[in-house]
C-alpha cells in the first residue's frame, strides 16, 4: 500500500494524522510502533522521524514526519478525496492558517499538558500534579475564551466549514473530555457545541474505533 | 509614494515580529511597520484585541484582510507572492512544501520551546529585571541540545533543513538564534556544531535578516 502511517493509538499526534487520513477516505497501512520497546529509538525508526516521536508516514517515495506537515500534505495532494479540509481561495485560507497555528501555538501546550496530568498519567499509575492542572487549566481557560467569541461569530474555527484547524483539536479533546476538564468546555456555549460537533462526525469516530 | 497596504504592527525586537519582517523583506513586499507601546500595555486595549484576540504581537493587515500568528502570516506571504523576492521559500510544488512544512513544523515544535524560554531567560528578563530561573535554563539548554544534534546530524548532508534551497523552515528559525547567539553565553551550542554553525552563518548573513537585526538595534 502506498499510504504507511507509523505510531500508536495512544499518541494524540498519530490520531492527528490517523482524523485526517479518515476524513479523506483514503486507504492506508497503520504500523504500530511499540514505544515501550523503544522501537522509537531505533535506527530504523530514527531514520523516519529524526526527533525518535510519533507518527511517521510515507506516501510512495515521500517520506514526512510531524502531525500537523502529514495532514497539510494529505489535504492539498488529496483534494478530490473525502471531506475537503482547506479552502481553496487564498484570503479564506489565510484565516484558516491562523486558526491551525492557534491550536498549534496555543491550545496543544496547555491541552496536552492536562491530557498528560488528567489521563495519561493514571493510565501509567503515575500521580497527577494538581498544581500543573491548576496553572494549565487556567491558562486553557484563557485560550478557550477567545474560542468563545471566536466561536460566537464563526461555525468552525477557520470560517464556515470544518477545516484541518478544527480537526486538529480532536486527539487531545478526546483525552481531555475523559476527564474533569471537560467541564471547561461545557462552561463555554459556542465551545461545547463546536466541540461536540466535531467529535461526532462519522469519519473520527471511525478513526478511534477501528 | 502611497502608504503600503500591508502593516505589521508590534516592536522589531519581537521573536515573532521580526520573523515578519524578515519574511517580508525576503519577498520585496513593502510595508509600514506600526509601532505598539507594549509598555503601555497598548497590546491589550480593545482596538488592538480586535485585530489579534490573544492580545500579542504581531498583528498583521493586507488589503482586507487582517491575520495573526507569525508563522500563519510567513505561509500566507509566501504563497500570496511566490515569484516575488527570495522565491521557492514555501517550495514549488507540493512534494517540496511538504518538507518545508515538516521543518518549519519541527521549528515550531520542538526548536521554539526551549529557545524561546532561554531567549526570555537569559536575554529578555535581565532587561526587564526579572529574576532569572536557573533550573528552568539547565532542562531548556538539554532540550535543546538534543534538538541541536538533531539539526547537526541533518545539515550534514542537506544544505539548508528542507533541502538545497533557503526556505521558510530555515527563516522561522532566526530569531531566537540571533538572540542566543548575539545577546547570550549560549553561542557555543550553535558554533560547537560544525553543520549548525555553518548553516547559521549562512542564513544569517543574509540581507534581508541583516536589515532586520538593524532594524531591531534602532
Amino acid at each position: 500500500m502506498a499510504i504507511k502511517l507509523y505510531g500508536t493509538a495512544a499518541s494524540t499526534a498519530t490520531l492527528r494524522a490517523k482524523a485526517c487520513l479518515a476524513e479523506k477516505g483514503l486507504d492506508y497501512e497503520f504500523v504500530n510502533v511499540n514505544m515501550s520497546n523503544k522501537e522509537h529509538k531505533t535506527p530504523e525508526f530514527l531514520s523516519r522521524n529524526p526527533f525518535g516521536q510519533v507518527p511517521a508516514f510515507e506516501d510512495g517515495d515521500l517520506k514526512l514526519f510531524e502531525s500537523r506537515a502529514i495532514t497539510q500534505y494529505l489535504a492539498h495532494a488529496y483534494p478530490d478525496n473525502g471531506t475537503n479540509l482547506i479552502i481553496h481561495d487564498p484570503k479564506k485560507m489565510a484565516i484558516v492558517g491562523v486558526w491551525i497555528e492557534v491550536e498549534s501555538q496555543k491550545f496543544d501546550q496547555f491541552g496536552s499538558k492536562l491530557a498528560w496530568e488528567l489521563a495519561y498519567k493514571p493510565m501509567f499509575g503515575l500521580t497527577t500534579d494538581d498544581a500543573a492542572v491548576e496553572e494549565n487549566e487556567k491558562k486553557l481557560e484563557q485560550v478557550l475564551d477567545v474560542y468563545e467569541s471566536r466561536l460566537s461569530e464563526s461555525k468552525y474555527l477557520g470560517g464556515d466549514c470544518f477545516t484541518l484547524a478544527d480537526l486538529h483539536h480532536l486527539p487531545v479533546l478526546k483525552f481531555l473530555f475523559g476527564t474533569k476538564a471537560k467541564r471547561l468546555f461545557d462552561a463555554r456555549p459556542h465551545v461545547s457545541a463546536w466541540a461536540a460537533d466535531i467529535q461526532s462526525r462519522p469519519a473520527w469516530v471511525k478513526a478511534i474505533t477501528a | 509614494m502611497a502608504t503600503p497596504p500591508v502593516k505589521v504592527y508590534g516592536p522589531p525586537l519581537s521573536t515573532a515580529v521580526s520573523r515578519v519582517l524578515v519574511c517580508l523583506l525576503e519577498k520585496d513586499v513593502p510595508f509600514q511597520l506600526v509601532p505598539v507601546n507594549m509598555a503601555k500595555m497598548e497590546h491589550k486595549k480593545p482596538d488592538y484585541v480586535k485585530m489579534q484576540p490573544f492580545g500579542q504581537v504581531p498583528a498583521f493587515q493586507d488589503d482586507d484582510i487582517t491575520l495573526f500568528e507569525s508563522r500563519a502570516i510567513c505561509r500566507y506571504l509566501a504563497e500570496k507572492y511566490p515569484n516575488k523576492g527570495t522565491a521557492g521559500l514555501f517550495g514549488t510544488n507540493p512534494l517540496v512544501k511538504a518538507s518545508i512544512d515538516q521543518w518549519l513544523e519541527a521549528e515550531s515544535q520542538s526548536f521554539n520551546p526551549p529557545s524561546s524560554v532561554l531567549t526570555f531567560q537569559l536575554f529578555f528578563a535581565p532587561l526587564m529585571k526579572l529574576k532569572q530561573d536557573e533550573a528552568l535554563i539547565k532542562q531548556n539548554e538539554a532540550k535543546l541540545e538534543k534538538v541541536l544534534d538533531v539539526y547537526e546530524n541533518r545539515l550534514g548532508s542537506s544544505r539548508y533543513l528542507a533541502g538545497d534551497e533557503f526556505t521558510l523552515a530555515d527563516l522561522s528559525h532566526l530569531p531566537n538564534t540571533q538572540f542566543l547567539v548575539e545577546k547570550t553565553d549560549k553561542a557555543e551550542l550553535f558554533t560547537s556544531r560544525k553543520n549548525v554553525g555553518r548553516w547559521w552563518s549562512e542564513i544569517s548573513t543574509r540581507p534581508a535578516w541583516k536589515k532586520v537585526v538593524e532594524m531591531q538595534n534602532a
